[in-house]
């Protein structure tokens, strides 16, 4: 179906749906419960991320997953993006077609330009290059391009700006022929409630197409060939393959995916700044990536998924919420594990990252895609022993197009 | 006139002159071997002929175009593969894509945006795969990790993704090299089975004079970067210039 194979259609399908009906699937409690007030993500602010840094990590993973060239600055790219989108805004409308094409047109132009000077090195020193070249955008940001940029106000759309393809009428907020981004849906059902934002909708329908075209250009001879530069240059040369246009299309493929990602994070909030390209946000997609599974289809949504999530959950736990869970044993317990536990939530939340991080480095090298196949590998041992065969190959496979 | 024609080739790193007028020419559809003592020059004659390094002076001429200043892929697709002392393959892929990616070079040329389409679509890419895999022996082992396979393995493989390119000249540098008795008994006979089935040049750098006089029609010996006789096989055993560089430290 679609030019996939049964395996890769079946994962389209379940992302479909986990997106498709995230609004619900998110919020599996009362929203005035207490779990619901802890653990709820299913509202659109948060989703949104969801989706964006989704397309993000699987647009990293291209480059990242496919070639082994680790890209330390992937957030420039996004950077870019968004202040292509909000410029569009500022100078037509607020209609989000041509700020979505400026931003992968502009983002792809500079992938062009900062590919083929760090591309020119590989390893550390690539990796050294992007960091340095996005940190230049980033201070130049700041600086000498405040005329485009605003500097540290953050560009944004003023009532002055000349909007020319605006008419009288048209919704002010960013919209697709009048569908607007911010409107929303809200479904209460018992004492559950589910918001359908167009947002968000928008959103996980261009991540939905993102990672249907990542699932081709993984099965592809275009991945192919990535993958074999991956494992060995030398070879690849001596077999009358030019490794440097391969390497540069990879590259800007993969900014594209950032442009995109960035124009979508301007349409949700038509508002930006440089910080977007600090290299902590670059930072943040290798984690997301790693943390997944880098090279597998599904570990760089699922890590971006995980760490989105974790950040919001997690940083909302305060003393409080914790002494309530622990209510029920005897105080000097319940301010024992208050202690221990409380450097780790709130704005310590970085901290439980670090260890989650550590964790999987150490024991899954492969991700948390590569502990699901563990598991699962365990439960078909358990029911059928044959099966173990078919298991472990899967765990090359998720790589290999030869199933 | 042969296939490769070397004239006059001089390469210096600092003080030591590693080659100084070589002249090579090696006749097409020929076997034809390089030997020589530790440091002759021989794998820098040989990273000369791929493009990795320019020499200083002097002409090496394929097909009658020159190689000198082309990039290694602009030289394999003009005709000429390489076996290194160590086989370099993918190991991180399968078997079978190990070999189509040559495929891939040959049909495609050095680079072809290729992005969408499946690789399992591929109709004639797999089945000259699997035509190589299967001349080698390997077509079982098709699905295998290529790091998976055993080294003797490694060099048919290499091999294989050399020959499905159907080069003009075949270069192989020490392809025995390492090996035990058996394994280079085999690749001797994967080397002449290769050689009745297929119209190709091979140049063979070589230690094991065993290997040498089993496949080539042709031998020079280099000595301290300069080449001092080019005979066939029979020739150069009584060779008393060759005794004295290099046979003597051998026996044969």
């Amino acid at each position: 179906m679609l030019g996939l194979n049964s395996r890769d259609f079946k994962l389209l399908m379940i992302v479909i749906f986990m997106t498709l009906a995230a609004p619900i699937l998110l919020n599996p409690f009362p929203v005035d419960s207490a779990l619901g007030e802890s653990f709820n993500a299913g509202y659109p602010a948060l989703m949104q991320r969801f989706v964006i840094f989704g397309l993000l990590a699987v647009g990293f993973n291209i480059l990242f997953g496919l070639t082994g060239y680790l890209s330390f600055g992937h957030a420039a790219f996004l950077g870019v993006g968004s202040y292509a989108a909000v410029w569009m805004f500022k100078l037509l409308s607020y209609n989000i077609i041509p700020a979505m094409l400026a931003s992968v047109i502009v983002a792809a132009l500079f992938a062009v330009v900062i590919g083929y000077v760090c591309l020119r090195r590989s390893g550390i020193y690539f990796s050294i290059l992007t960091l340095a070249f996005a940190q230049m955008s980033y201070a130049l940001a700041y600086s000498v391009l405040s005329p485009i940029t605003n500097g540290e106000t953050g560009l944004q759309v003023y009532a002055d700006d000349p909007q020319v393809l605006m008419s009288a009428g048209d919704p002010v907020v960013p919209h697709l022929f009048g569908w607007e981004m911010n409107s929303s849906v809200t479904w209460n059902v018992g004492g559950w409630q589910f918001v359908f934002q167009n947002g968000y909708y928008l959103a996980a329908i261009c991540m939905i197409i993102g990672f249907y075209i990542s699932i081709r250009i993984f099965r592809s001879p275009f991945g192919l060939m990535l993958r074999a530069i991956k494992s060995n240059q030398t070879r690849m040369s001596y077999t009358g393959m030019n490794t440097k246009p391969y390497m540069l299309a990879a590259f800007v493929i993969s900014g594209m995916y950032a442009g995109v990602a960035g124009g979508l994070m301007s349409a949700m909030d038509p508002l930006t700044g440089a910080e977007r390209m600090f290299w902590t946000a670059s930072g943040e997609i290798v984690v997301m990536a790693i943390l997944g599974g880098v090279g597998t289809l599904i570990g760089p949504v699922l890590g971006a998924g995980i760490i989105k999530y974790l950040e919001n959950i997690i940083s909302k736990i305060n003393s409080d919420i914790l002494h309530n869970w622990f209510a029920f044993m005897p105080d000097w317990m319940d301010n024992l594990l208050v202690n221990i536990l409380y450097p780790f939530v709130g704005k310590g939340w970085h901290l439980t990252l670090g260890v989650l991080f550590m964790v999987v480095v150490i024991f899954l090298p492969g991700g948390l895609v590569q502990g699901g196949q563990k598991l699962g590998a365990l439960f078909s041992r358990k029911s059928k022993s044959s099966d173990s065969d078919a298991t472990t190959a899967g765990t090359a496979n998720t790589n290999t197009p030869a199933e | 006139m042969g296939i490769l024609e070397v004239k006059g080739v001089n390469k210096r790193f600092g003080g030591l002159q590693a080659l100084g007028d070589v002249n090579l020419s090696v006749a097409e559809n020929t076997v034809h071997a390089i030997i020589g003592p530790n440091g002759a020059g021989k794998s820098t004659l040989l990273n000369v002929l791929v493009g990795k390094l320019i020499p200083d002076s002097g002409s090496v001429m394929f097909d009658g175009q020159s190689v000198l200043g082309r990039k290694p892929h602009e030289i394999n697709q003009m005709g000429i593969s390489r076996v290194f002392q160590t086989p370099e393959i993918f190991a991180d892929l399968s078997v079978m894509e190990n070999v189509m990616i040559p495929c891939f070079a040959r049909r495609d040329g050095a680079f072809r945006m290729h992005a969408i389409g499946s690789v399992r679509n591929e109709g004639d890419i797999i089945a000259q795969a699997e035509a190589i895999l299967a001349d080698v022996n390997m077509l079982a082992k098709r699905d295998m990790l290529a790091s998976a396979l055993s080294r003797g393995d490694k060099r048919r493989l290499e091999m294989a993704m050399c020959l499905v390119q159907e080069p003009k000249l075949l270069l192989l540098d020490e392809p025995t090299a390492g090996m035990a008795r058996a394994d280079t008994n085999n690749t001797i006979d994967l080397l002449k089975e290769i050689k009745e089935k297929r119209d190709i040049t091979m140049c063979i750098i070589e230690h094991d004079m065993h290997v040498v006089f089993s496949l080539a029609e042709r031998i020079t010996v280099l000595a301290q970067g300069t080449p001092l006789v080019e005979e066939t096989p029979e020739n150069i055993k009584g060779h008393p210039k060759v005794r004295e560089a290099y046979l003597g430290e051998a026996q044969v």
